[in-house]
């Protein structure tokens, strides 16, 4: 470790969630690499790569259950609605500090200037093709490009 | 406080050199300011930002945000990015005499 405090140039994200929660920090961390004015990648995995996906990045929900963070015991969280009503919830609370709904941040932080990619594993696991995913997708890559692209950056797993 | 002078007049900044009372600002600071930031010539583009972040600030009482200024500014994001590169935020925040936004997004 060098003990210059030298700044971050790049940040190669790997998000692997997909639930709302799973997804946004990857989201709001990439976006904040480049108001910051640095170079931003997104990795998406597993299931993180349904924040990618045309016919689900608009519909993730927040998880209800399993999560002692959500003060919601989990018998609750199974009752059928309580996830949609936590992701409404959620979704109003973020929309005041005017973080926008997957779609419309994956436009953003395209927008501005981040690269996003697709694993291939997964993608060959969940048999997608490029058409499954929408238009700001760069491409599906491998584990070694992903390091190959990410190198000489900062790597970040969510 | 630190204070510095722009278009001939001086006012009190802070250690970035943020204006510290937006009220000071004048259009002719503007450039001083852009200059400061690696921004050459302010574009009519440049000023449809600043003359947004002006009349939203007055509006609402704080600083848009990039996915405001996107939605209710017209300012698409790509061309915000392009008219303040490496920063686009707070670059645009501190020509048009605003503090540094302290929002994550």
């Amino acid at each position: 470790m060098s003990d210059t405090n030298e700044k971050i140039k790049k940040v190669s994200i790997v998000v692997s969630k997909g639930s709302l929660e799973g997804v946004y920090p990857g989201l709001i961390m990439a976006n904040g690499a480049r108001m910051e004015g640095i170079e931003a990648n997104l990795f998406f995995t597993f299931f993180g790569l349904e924040a990618i996906m045309k016919k689900r990045m608009n519909n993730l929900k927040v998880a209800t259950v399993g999560n002692p963070a959500m003060h919601l015991p989990s018998l609750l969280g199974i009752i059928p609605g309580m996830s949609a009503f936590a992701t409404s919830k959620m979704m109003k609370e973020m929309d005041k500090l005017d973080i926008p709904p997957v779609g419309e941040f994956v436009e953003m932080v395209y927008d501005a200037g981040t690269k996003l990619y697709a694993c291939k594993a997964t993608v060959d696991m969940f048999h997608l093709t490029m058409d499954d995913f929408c238009e700001q997708t760069d491409s599906i890559i491998n584990v070694g490009k992903f390091y190959e692209i990410a190198a000489g950056g900062q790597i970040i797993f969510t | 406080m630190p204070t510095k002078t722009l278009a001939g007049k001086t006012v009190e900044v802070d250690d970035e050199g943020f204006l510290k009372n937006p009220d000071d600002w004048t259009e002719e600071m503007a450039p001083e300011l852009a200059k400061e930031e690696g921004i050459g010539e302010l574009t009519e583009g440049h000023w449809k930002v600043i003359r947004f972040i002006r009349k939203d600030f007055k509006e609402k009482g704080q600083i848009p945000t990039i996915r405001r200024m996107k939605n209710e500014g017209g300012i698409p994001t790509n061309e915000l990015y392009q008219l303040f590169p490496q920063g686009p935020a707070k670059k645009s925040a501190k020509v048009a005499g605003y503090g540094k936004p302290q929002g994550c997004v």
